[in-house]
């Protein structure tokens, strides 16, 4: 911990719906075995679009949600609703005063389904037969709501929006929240479903994604010379953030501890990154230092690498420049390769890898990186590789996410092992 | 159309929106208290009751319309 005076902030539940699996363990499983969850779109809004490609969720939400809730709510939400069961579960469904008990769960975009639903309704049938539940399914904070309900969680629902870093930085806030003593326990996370015409053809209209159709698992492909964009996904991730206090308490099994998180803006251009990766190195150094993790503990990074000519090479910059020599000793995945880009949801579902990197001392493949792109220096797993602590580490491992967003957003979390402290000698028997 | 007709046809629209089971919908239910059903999915009934039955439910109508019988009255009586 990077400072003495705050409370350690555990992560005591994991849920995630993505293209690999419904839950976590299948998602996991999926990961490790280097599986691809893109698909060649077959609805027929595809036809006129470039890009007929996506990575669609594994499971249907509306199977979990039920058919009535579904109709109320986005289905971002019902990702998010999905995932949040699933880590409260994973958590214990611990008790918890209603006020200590917070929500920082989030989208990049929010409910643009139910956006475009209602003016295809209004333009062919008029305002009187839009769903009045439309409000609440396009704002981007009723996932935090929807889950604020479900938990009877009132010490605040929040849904902070940086785009593609919106889920990571949820989890920075949901750290933030514990710290400052305004809740014991967060879900945190975040949640997307953007798969939709509008969408891709606004992405395309950018030249950000891969037009690799006719090789659907092979397009998403980060840190390879051959990459041509990303790939949309769509799900959620969702983290139990808890005081350690609390989690002992309660007799918690802890994943990991949530050590620190790491802001910057590239203040450079709207959705560029900063060439020189300057914003992403401060990001992960002040992410470092807030957790009070040396870079020698650093065994793994789940990097944002979302398969863009420019963005993979940047981050790569940044790895070094952090790390210096040691950077050849992080063994670095990018899961997109197999998720494709679950933008608001990415961060989440990135950092629920980690942590299970983490807890299993596995690092994910990166899959398709056939021909490693000659500007990147950093060591890329291809194949599910063992971690280890590292010759000279300074502590506990450690792993990194990365997440950054359109708007200049660089966020980075870091999570350690969770040691347990040694039992102190009672007062009495001393 | 007969209130039986209304009630059957107001129990489909109800089971379809809110997810209340058509044997639940009787005459006496009170749709807040009874049903659960809030003043958005009121909303929602209003205009599907409108489709099938050909009975426009203004908005100041909507908020008096308290229980299942009170719809299929309303229905009755304005078809």
């Amino acid at each position: 911990m990077g400072n003495n005076d705050q409370v350690s902030v555990v992560v005591t539940g994991l849920g995630a719906t993505t293209p690999l699996g419904g839950d976590v363990a299948s998602t996991w499983s999926a990961m490790l075995a280097g599986t691809s969850g893109v698909r060649r779109l077959t609805e027929d809004w595809v036809e006129p679009l470039p890009v007929k490609i996506a990575a669609p969720a594994a499971a249907d939400p509306v199977a979990e949600v039920g058919r009535v809730q579904a109709r109320r709510m986005d289905r971002c939400e019902q990702f998010a609703l999905v995932a949040a069961r699933e880590a409260w579960a994973d958590a214990g469904s611990p008790e918890v005063d209603p006020y200590r008990l917070g929500v920082a769960v989030t989208s990049g975009i929010g409910g643009i389904g139910s956006t475009i639903a209602a003016y295809d309704t209004l333009r062919d049938k008029g305002w009187d037969r839009i769903s009045p539940y439309t409000v609440p399914m396009l704002m981007p904070n009723g996932a935090a709501g929807w889950l604020s309900i479900e938990l009877g969680a009132k010490a605040g629902a929040h849904a902070l929006v940086s785009a593609c870093a919106s889920g990571a930085e949820s989890i920075g806030y949901g750290i933030d929240m514990i710290r400052s003593g305004r809740a014991d326990v967060v879900v945190a996370g975040g949640t997307e479903a953007a798969i939709m015409a509008l969408n891709i053809g606004a992405f395309a209209a950018m030249r950000a994604m891969s037009t690799r159709n006719d090789e659907p698992s092979r397009a998403s492909r980060p840190f390879d010379k051959g990459r041509d964009g990303f790939v949309l996904g769509e799900g959620a991730g969702v983290v139990v953030l808890e005081s350690l206090p609390h989690a002992l308490a309660r007799g918690a099994r802890i994943h990991a501890v949530a050590a620190g998180a790491g802001y910057s803006a590239d203040a450079f251009h709207i959705s560029r990154g900063a060439p020189d990766g300057g914003g992403v190195s401060f990001a992960i150094s002040a992410a470092l230092r807030d957790a009070g993790v040396e870079p020698s503990q650093v065994t793994h990074v789940n990097a944002h690498a979302t398969s863009t000519p420019e963005g993979d090479p940047l981050e790569a910059r940044a790895i070094e420049t952090v790390f210096g020599p040691a950077a050849s000793g992080v063994v670095v995945s990018a899961t997109k390769s197999m998720t494709g880009h679950l933008l608001g949801g990415a961060g989440a579902v990135e950092s629920v890898a980690a942590i299970k990197a983490l807890t299993d001392r596995v690092a994910p493949p990166t899959v398709n990186l056939d021909d490693l792109d000659g500007e990147v220096a950093i060591s890329v797993a291809t194949a599910a590789t063992p971690l280890k602590p590292r010759p000279g580490s300074a502590g506990p491992m450690a792993v990194l996410n990365n997440a950054f967003g359109f708007g200049g957003h660089n966020v980075a979390l870091v999570f350690t092992e969770y040691v347990p402290a040694p039992l102190a000698a009672s007062p009495e028997e001393a | 159309m007969t209130d039986q007709e209304i009630l059957a046809g107001l129990a489909e629209i109800i089971d379809e929106i809110a997810g209340v089971p058509a044997d639940e919908v009787t005459p006496d239910k009170n749709f807040v208290d009874d049903l659960d059903i809030d003043s958005l999915s009121m909303v929602e009934i209003a205009v599907a009751a409108q489709d099938k039955f050909g009975v426009e439910i203004p908005d100041e109508q909507l908020k008096d319309l308290k229980t299942v019988q009170d719809v299929v009255n309303f229905v009755s009586k304005n078809s």
